[in-house]
Parts: structure tokens; C-alpha cells; sequence
């Protein structure tokens, strides 16, 4: 992207968070859509709300949009009470999943439309314009109509009328969800160019794992209206705190098994494991598992012999199904090999099977 | 595709249908007006004495302009009731606007003349709202000016109209995505701003439809002037109504309507032009 055009918003102490989310709860008639959700979103973050739909991300965003009245819980911004005041009195700007553009104004007028409803001095308004088609490279649709634009252009204009406002707070409903699958990585990777240009805090929504990983710093994912963890994509891929997490975060395989005597036993799979018994479920991810062409393993791996069921190409890897005996199935993940059919055995470190919450 | 058969049986009939009943009455109404009367028998001598009569006698001018006058009236009114009852129904109304809908168009299922004649019962002297104004001794006689003058038009003619104002502007503002209202706050815009920035440009289209119907049926109209209009009330359609029935002076009631037409084309013509520069789709 060009040159920084838009000012940072002003400073505000680095360890206090921008935005804060205490025991919010919403209600829509006798469902409860958001059930005690505390979160903070810390000043320049790109923070993702993910879940499946329904899951009440998109209520969240529009809580502190202020579209919606929480039925209980408060939202703070650097010390103000946010969920009191009206929309048009947040320092927050939205970035709509259909763009909602003014379809009676021109892309100029639609991105001047936020400074001139503040009263903003006039002659400081062209400027700004300016800048904000610049830095989503729009500057030469200035006069045309929404209508006459595509989806990808909408969505630059969308950004640019949020941005000329200088929100200390971005919020974004699935904006990349109407476009295409190759604009989608475009536009994915320019919004994240974008957000570390200008500095301002992201909050994302999306129902898309693989847009969430690649974009944010942290991952907040929902179910049913509940949080059900919060972490940077790394941390949440590789140490999904919930069984939920694991499969829909990637994807994994469920162990489910017991604990007797510091001995871990899933179907035919047993390994060492010094914790208190009881019924307890691991996830394993398939790219964890790994051929062992001569039939060894290490003391900290765990090595099983499997029939190969079926086999998906994917380019640059292989997805196999391995049965590995009494009807369980794992899948595994391989860098591309060339076809596999029979017995053969695989490895897996001890380390690598996650226990998680059911 | 279709047959040349088939395209000419399934056209014909909105084809007969124009030619019988649009194009030959209009074309024998323009024959009309340049035609004349001779003691009491039509006869077919092409002049143009009709429409040197109309210029020349102010009557039909001041009536003509007293027919507009009340039509712009009725026009602002039903404006001024309609436009915000549609926008109360359409943003504000919550759970109850099917039920709110409904109670708007109910009205339109009444006959008119029975509407016509609770209006008479209302205004008379010795009606209801007289009544009422002496039991609470705001006047000590009948007030006579609110039948039989172009008030009682107005107003009879704005509660007829209303419905049909309500109806097109209720439709633009129920198309406008919800979302477009949302951004405009969202970008810092009061709800008053929201209003004049983007709801109202929106329902351009709607509340020009509006305008015309009130304004183009206002103008046709001679039940209204007739039951409560008196001799202050009268109307153009009247004119045309004793030419055509009374005075059996068909040639000059078809130059007036002739007028009245022209009129009518022009302004449709107009609002078309208009609604184009304000629809964005």
C-alpha cells in the first residue's frame, strides 16, 4: 500500500486495553444470543471474532457499533462507557458486509459523507478524500457510482469511507465475504498490509478459519454466544483448548480413550502418560503423524500399523485415511508421495496429542 | 421461442383493449373540440372557436387556476399526512405495522361517495363539527364557511388521497436497505441528518409518485366540488360534467378536457424525468 496517509489515532497507554467487553450478554426475545462475553482488545490489535454463523459474532460487532443494546455487561473505550451513547457518538466506524455504500452519491461524496455529517472544516475535507482513495487506490473512481463499481472496488470504497474518519476502533463484518476466492486473498493480504501501515485496531468478522489465521494477531472464537478461547493463531491451532476448537480450527483427529496407571489408551493406540485416570480425549493433528519407512520409533513416539483407505491428492500434500485396526480411523497428512496402498507404519510424538476438553 | 401466432393471440387483446377504449375515445374527444354546435345539433365544421372561447372567457381561466390551486393544496397535504405516516410505519412501527397497514388501506375499500357524504355530515350547520364547536362554546352559531367552499374540497380530497400518497412512498422507504441507515449513523450522522441525507433522497421516487396521484386525480376530479364544494368550489371536471350533460355543448367540453389532458401529460412527463434522475439501481 502507499504512503501512510492517515495519522494514528492518539496515543493511549500501551497496557491499557482500547476496548473492553465486561460480562456482556444479549438477548433476542428467549434466545440468548451473547452469554457473558469479557474480552479486551488491546490498541493496534487485528483481532477476529470466528464462528460458525449464528454463533453471535456478528452481535458483538454490532453491540459495540451500537446498532444493539446489550441486555446486560458493559462496553469501555479508554475509559468511556460505550454502550450508553448512541452510534453516531462512537469513535468507531464499520466497514459493512455488503458495503451498504450511498448508492445515491458518487465514491467522492460517500467517503466525504462521515466529515461533512461531523462538521469537519471544509477545507480539510478534499485532503482527506484524497488520502483515503489514495491508500485503497481508488483516487481515479472519485466520481463514479457505487453501482457502477465491483465487488472489490465497493469494498476499497467501504474501507476508505470508514478510514477518512480516523476511528481509534475499525470493525469488520465479513467485508472479503462477497468476493471471489483469488480478490479474497488479494484483498486479505492488503488489509493486513494496511493495518500495520495506518496502526488502527481491527476487530474482524468472519466464519472463515483459514482468513482468521492468516490475518490476526488474536483469535477470538465463539460458540453458541460463549467464548470459547482467545489466542494468537498459533496458540489456538496448537493448543486448542477444547475438543469444538481442534476440529474447527484445521483439521484433526479425536482420540477419545482413558487413563489407568500413567497409561494413555485410545482404541488400539497406547502410550505413556503420567496424569490422573479417568476418560480423557486428545487431538491430533494429521500433519503430526509420519511414515516410519523402517519400523522404528523414538522413546517419546508412538507407532502404529495401518491400512490405508483412501488417499486425496492436494498438490503439495496427501491426505490419507488410515485404519489402524478394530475400525479406527486417523487421518493423516503427508508431503506429496506418490500413491500408497497396504500396511505400513506411522509415528506420532507423545507431545503432539493435545488433550483437550470434550 | 414463441410462434408469430401465438405473440398475436396473446397481444391482441391488450391491443383491442387500448384502441377501444384509450385511443378512440381520446381521438374522437380531440375531433370534438374542433367541432361545433348549431342549434343544439353537433355538426362537423373544423374550427377553432372552442379554444378561442376558453381564452378569451376568464371563467374557465379562473376556474382552471382555482382546480389547480386546490389540487397543489391537496397535493401538500396528503403529502404532509402521508409522507411521515409512511415513514412511522416503515421504520418506527415495530411488531404492529401489518396491523398499521392494514387500518391505512381499510379506507380504500369505503365507496367514495360514502366518504363524500360523512364529510357533508361532518362540516354542515348542523353537522357534527359545528355541534361540537358550540357545546364547547368555541363559536355560538354555525360556522358556514367550512361546507361549500374549496376548504371543504381540500380537506375532503386529502382524506380520499392520502392513501394513495401513503402507499408509493411507503414502498421506497420499506426498498431502502436498512444497513444504508445504519452507515450514516455509524459515520457519525444524528438521526435528523440520517433523515435529509439519505432517507429522504431515497424516497424520491416514492414520494414523487405520490405527489402526482394526489395532484392528477385532484385535478379530474368533480364528486368532491359537487357534494361539498357549493358555488366557490367548483371545479374544472364540473365545466366539463354541464357542457357535456346539461348544456349539451360537447365541442367546448372536449377543448376543456383536451386542456385538462395536456396538463395532466405534461406533469406525467415531468415526474417521469424526475423519478429517473432520483432512482439509482
Amino acid at each position: 500500500m502507499s504512503s501512510p496517509a492517515i495519522p494514528q489515532p492518539a496515543s493511549v497507554d500501551a497496557n491499557a486495553p482500547l476496548l473492553e467487553a465486561r460480562a456482556v450478554a444479549k438477548r433476542f426475545g428467549s434466545r440468548e444470543v451473547l452469554k457473558n462475553i469479557s474480552l479486551n482488545i488491546a490498541p493496534g490489535e487485528f483481532l477476529t471474532l470466528l464462528g460458525e454463523s449464528g454463533s453471535g459474532k456478528t452481535t458483538l460487532l454490532r453491540l459495540i457499533a451500537g446498532f444493539e443494546q446489550p441486555t446486560a455487561g458493559e462496553i469501555w473505550m479508554i475509559g468511556e462507557r460505550l454502550d450508553t451513547l448512541p452510534p453516531y457518538k462512537r469513535r468507531v466506524n464499520t466497514v459493512f458486509q455488503n458495503y451498504a455504500l450511498f448508492p445515491h452519491l458518487n465514491v467522492r461524496e460517500n467517503v466525504s459523507y462521515g466529515l461533512r455529517v461531523q462538521g469537519a472544516p471544509k477545507n480539510e475535507i478534499p485532503g482527506r478524500v484524497d488520502d483515503a482513495l489514495n491508500v485503497v487506490k481508488m483516487a481515479e473512481f472519485g466520481a463514479a457510482r457505487p453501482s457502477r463499481l465491483s465487488g472489490g472496488q465497493q469494498q476499497r470504497v467501504a474501507l476508505a469511507r470508514a478510514l477518512v474518519n480516523r476511528p481509534q476502533l475499525l470493525l469488520l463484518d465479513e467485508p472479503l465475504s462477497a468476493l471471489d476466492a483469488n480478490l479474497r486473498k488479494q484483498m486479505q493480504s492488503e488489509l493486513k498490509a494496511l493495518q500495520r501501515e495506518i496502526g488502527i485496531t481491527f476487530l474482524f468478522v468472519t466464519h472463515d478459519q483459514e482468513e482468521a489465521m492468516a490475518l490476526s494477531d488474536r483469535i477470538a472464537l465463539l460458540r453458541d454466544g460463549a467464548l470459547e478461547q482467545v489466542a494468537s493463531p498459533r496458540e489456538i491451532y496448537a493448543h486448542p483448548a477444547t475438543a469444538y476448537t481442534a476440529q474447527f480450527i484445521g483439521q484433526t483427529n479425536l482420540l477419545h480413550g482413558e487413563i489407568r496407571r500413567s497409561i494413555a489408551t485410545c482404541g488400539v493406540l497406547r502410550w505413556p502418560l503420567d496424569e490422573t485416570d479417568g476418560a480423557v480425549l486428545f487431538s491430533l493433528r494429521p500433519e503430526t503423524i509420519r511414515l516410519s519407512p523402517d519400523g522404528k520409533r523414538q522413546t517419546h513416539e508412538v507407532k502404529f500399523r495401518g491400512t490405508i483407505r483412501q488417499q486425496i491428492y492436494g498438490g503439495s500434500s496427501e491426505l490419507l485415511e488410515v485404519d489402524c485396526g478394530a475400525g479406527q480411523l486417523l487421518r493423516v497428512r503427508l508431503p506429496a508421495c506418490g500413491p500408497l496402498t497396504g500396511d505400513h507404519d506411522f509415528v506420532f510424538s507423545i507431545t503432539d496429542a493435545i488433550r483437550v476438553a470434550d | 421461442m414463441y410462434s408469430r401466432a401465438y405473440k398475436t393471440i396473446v397481444s391482441a387483446p391488450p391491443l383491442l383493449w387500448v384502441c377501444l377504449f384509450l385511443l378512440l375515445p381520446y381521438a374522437l374527444m380531440f375531433a370534438h373540440s374542433f367541432w361545433a354546435v348549431q342549434d343544439g345539433v353537433l355538426v362537423h365544421r373544423w374550427n377553432l372557436a372552442n379554444y378561442q372561447k376558453l381564452l378569451t372567457n376568464p371563467l374557465y381561466a379562473e376556474v382552471l387556476f382555482r382546480t389547480m390551486r386546490i389540487a397543489a393544496s391537496v397535493m401538500l397535504c396528503s403529502l404532509f399526512l402521508g409522507y411521515p405516516l409512511a415513514y412511522y410505519l416503515s421504520f418506527h412501527s415495530g411488531p404492529r405495522k401489518e396491523l398499521l397497514y392494514q387500518l391505512v388501506i381499510v379506507p380504500l375499500w369505503v365507496s367514495y361517495l360514502v366518504r363524500g357524504y360523512a364529510w357533508k355530515t361532518i362540516l354542515g350547520s348542523e353537522g357534527v363539527l359545528n355541534g361540537f364547536l358550540q357545546y364547547v362554546h368555541i363559536t355560538h352559531e354555525p360556522v358556514s364557511f367550512l361546507l361549500y367552499s374549496p376548504f371543504a374540497v381540500v380537506l375532503m380530497l386529502t382524506h380520499i388521497y392520502t392513501p394513495f400518497v401513503f402507499l408509493p412512498i411507503y414502498a421506497s422507504l420499506e426498498h431502502i436497505p436498512r444497513p444504508l441507515v445504519e452507515a450514516s449513523q455509524d459515520l457519525g450522522a444524528s438521526p435528523a441528518s440520517t433523515f435529509f441525507r439519505v432517507i429522504l433522497p431515497l424516497s424520491m421516487p416514492g414520494l414523487l409518485a405520490g405527489a402526482t396521484f394526489a395532484f392528477v386525480l385532484s385535478l379530474g376530479d368533480f364528486l368532491a366540488p359537487l357534494l361539498v364544494g357549493g358555488s366557490s368550489g367548483t371545479m374544472i371536471a364540473n365545466i366539463v360534467q354541464t357542457l357535456f350533460g346539461a348544456t349539451y355543448d360537447w365541442p367546448l367540453g372536449a377543448a376543456i378536457s383536451v386542456c385538462i389532458l395536456l396538463i395532466t401529460l405534461t406533469l406525467l412527463l415531468l415526474t417521469e424525468r424526475l423519478e429517473m434522475r432520483w432512482s439509482f439501481k
